[in-house]
């Protein structure tokens, strides 16, 4: 019997996004305790295997893990067999072979996560896949946001910059549209997809005119490396068009949020001149994203009968 | 865990969606406690944990997800009125405590909300049925991470039998023989026992 996976939010939909939400709500609890640690992924063994660099998301799922009494292998690119040649196949089959019961996969390739859940038993999470999806991003997002905002229904969230190469703003968008959120992307037109058609979106090119009406601003990261040519004239006309400078900082409302999925260019997606961002929830993002993974890790490894009745708690 | 959700949940009824216990399936045979019985045996429960205990100093109530909830507010409340103090009230999920993990679907219903050191203290677990065992096994195991208490109470509506551990509860409600695939619901109204249908 295969386990269930997490390779999309697009699976997931409203109801699934809403269980994982309320289910982190325990598990922000257990991280808040003097010894942060429940037993019950005890004997269950969670690998990593990153193709990318990564800290926050790598950590983060590592200490999920270890906080749910998991054992954790990690897998580290430059260290591994796979300098020798090794195929990312016969990687994961030897893996696979250790006895493992979920495989957290980032890769610069979109799909790969699915190609891998095609490999083996254990359950597969995307940790990020090219472009394409960051699903615990999204869903950490959605918490993060719900923490300030009782819901997302009907709030207006604007997504900054670099959406072309971002699987932040993918899984983001699915899941804050989902949650009934209206998300509006503001970019220059080198920075968006060649079509956002069919994507429950609107596009705007003007930061300006959209901030005083938005009740979340989401920064992405300015994705040099996966730049092939010149998106934009220079790092600083792209701020003084799309970052957050201290003028545009005022124009935020009171109570909006800004959000960063990091790391951040300072200077670039925010103006070095702004130090302090204003209302910003950005390591919030990171606490709650341990507890986010403990709730993914858990509902997908704990599920028992539930997949075997064809309910899996996670599709 | 209430009693009701639970059986529901091994029967594989509302599995994943625990927003609210599924109440389809219960089907009542016999009202064995009316609300009024059910009040007073909590004036009971009261009157014997002061006793017990000396008065209410150092003691804590720790309700358990969820059918211990509201009787744990309302002993509170009963504590207070006998002894004009307020007792801290707790709540616990002992979900990610349970050997059962991964034999069946278990969701967390709200998040433990243990505001205190438990140090030192008196903790009143208070739980609406005692079958197994194994929930207030998890309890326990879920408590000492909140720190050491000097002792740990039980108190349950009803004892319904079928211990398959060495708990046995130090304040009950009702004593009420069942047979295994029976199911007891505790409520506002009082207490049911029934058969799940169509499992």
């Amino acid at each position: 019997m295969t386990n269930p996976n997490l390779l999309s939010v697009a699976d997931l939909g409203a109801d699934g996004i809403e269980e994982v939400l309320r289910v982190t709500d325990s598990f922000v609890e257990v991280s808040a305790r003097a010894i942060p640690r429940v037993p019950a992924l005890r004997g269950r063994t969670v690998v990593s295997l990153f193709y990318e660099c990564s800290t926050r998301t790598r950590l983060s799922f590592e200490t999920a893990a270890r906080r749910l009494s998991a054992d954790t292998m990690n897998f580290t690119i430059t260290t591994s067999s796979t300098t020798k040649g090794e195929s990312l196949r016969d990687t994961v089959e030897t893996i696979d072979a250790m006895g493992i019961d979920a495989v957290v996969v980032r890769h610069s390739a979109a799909g790969v996560p699915w190609q891998i859940a095609g490999w083996t038993e254990a359950s597969v999470i995307n940790a990020g896949d090219g472009w394409h999806e960051h699903p615990t991003q999204a869903l950490l997002d959605c918490y993060t946001i719900r923490r300030h905002r009782k819901t997302l229904e009907g709030l207006r969230i604007v997504v900054v910059g670099d959406v072309k190469h971002s699987r932040v703003a993918r899984s983001g968008v699915l899941a804050f549209t989902a949650l009934g959120a209206e998300v509006t992307l503001v970019a220059p037109r080198t920075l968006l997809p060649p079509s956002t058609e069919g994507w429950p979106v609107e596009v705007s090119h003007d930061l300006d005119a959209v901030l005083p009406k938005a009740d979340v601003v989401y920064l992405l990261r300015l994705q040099n490396e996966r730049m092939s040519e010149a998106l934009i004239p220079t790092l600083r006309e792209y701020t003084s068009g799309y970052g957050l400078t201290r003028r545009r900082a005022a124009l935020l409302q009171d109570d909006a949020l800004v959000m960063h999925p990091g790391p951040i260019n300072r200077g670039v997606e925010v103006a070095a001149e702004v130090t302090d961002l204003p209302r910003s929830v950005i390591t919030q993002q990171v606490a709650n994203g341990v507890a986010v993974r403990m709730a993914v890790l858990y509902l997908l490894l704990a599920g028992g009968a539930a997949s075997e009745s064809g309910e899996p708690a996670l599709a | 865990m209430a009693e009701r959700e639970r059986l529901l949940t091994a029967a594989g009824i509302g599995v994943t969606a625990p927003v609210s216990p599924p109440t389809v399936g219960f089907v009542p045979r016999a009202q064995v406690m009316s609300a009024d019985d059910v009040r007073r045996a909590l004036t009971r429960i009261a009157h014997e944990a002061v006793e017990r205990n000396h008065g209410l100093e150092s003691v804590v109530l720790v309700g358990l997800q969820t059918g211990g909830v509201p009787l744990v507010r309302r002993l509170a409340a009963e504590l207070e009125r006998i002894e004009g103090t307020a007792v801290p009230v707790a709540t616990l999920d002992a979900t990610f405590y349970r050997d059962d993990i991964g034999l069946r679907p278990l969701v967390p219903e709200a998040a433990s909300d243990i505001a205190f050191d438990l140090s030192g203290l008196t903790v009143v677990l208070v739980d609406d049925v005692l079958f197994t065992g194994r929930t207030v096994r998890a309890a326990l195991n879920a408590l000492n991470d909140y720190g050491r208490p000097r002792a740990v109470q039980l108190a349950v509506m009803v004892d319904r039998g079928h211990r398959e551990l060495p708990i046995r509860p130090d304040y009950v409600g009702k004593n009420l023989p069942t047979r295994r695939d029976e199911l007891v619901d505790v409520t506002e109204d009082g207490v049911a026992i029934g058969e799940l249908r169509g499992s």
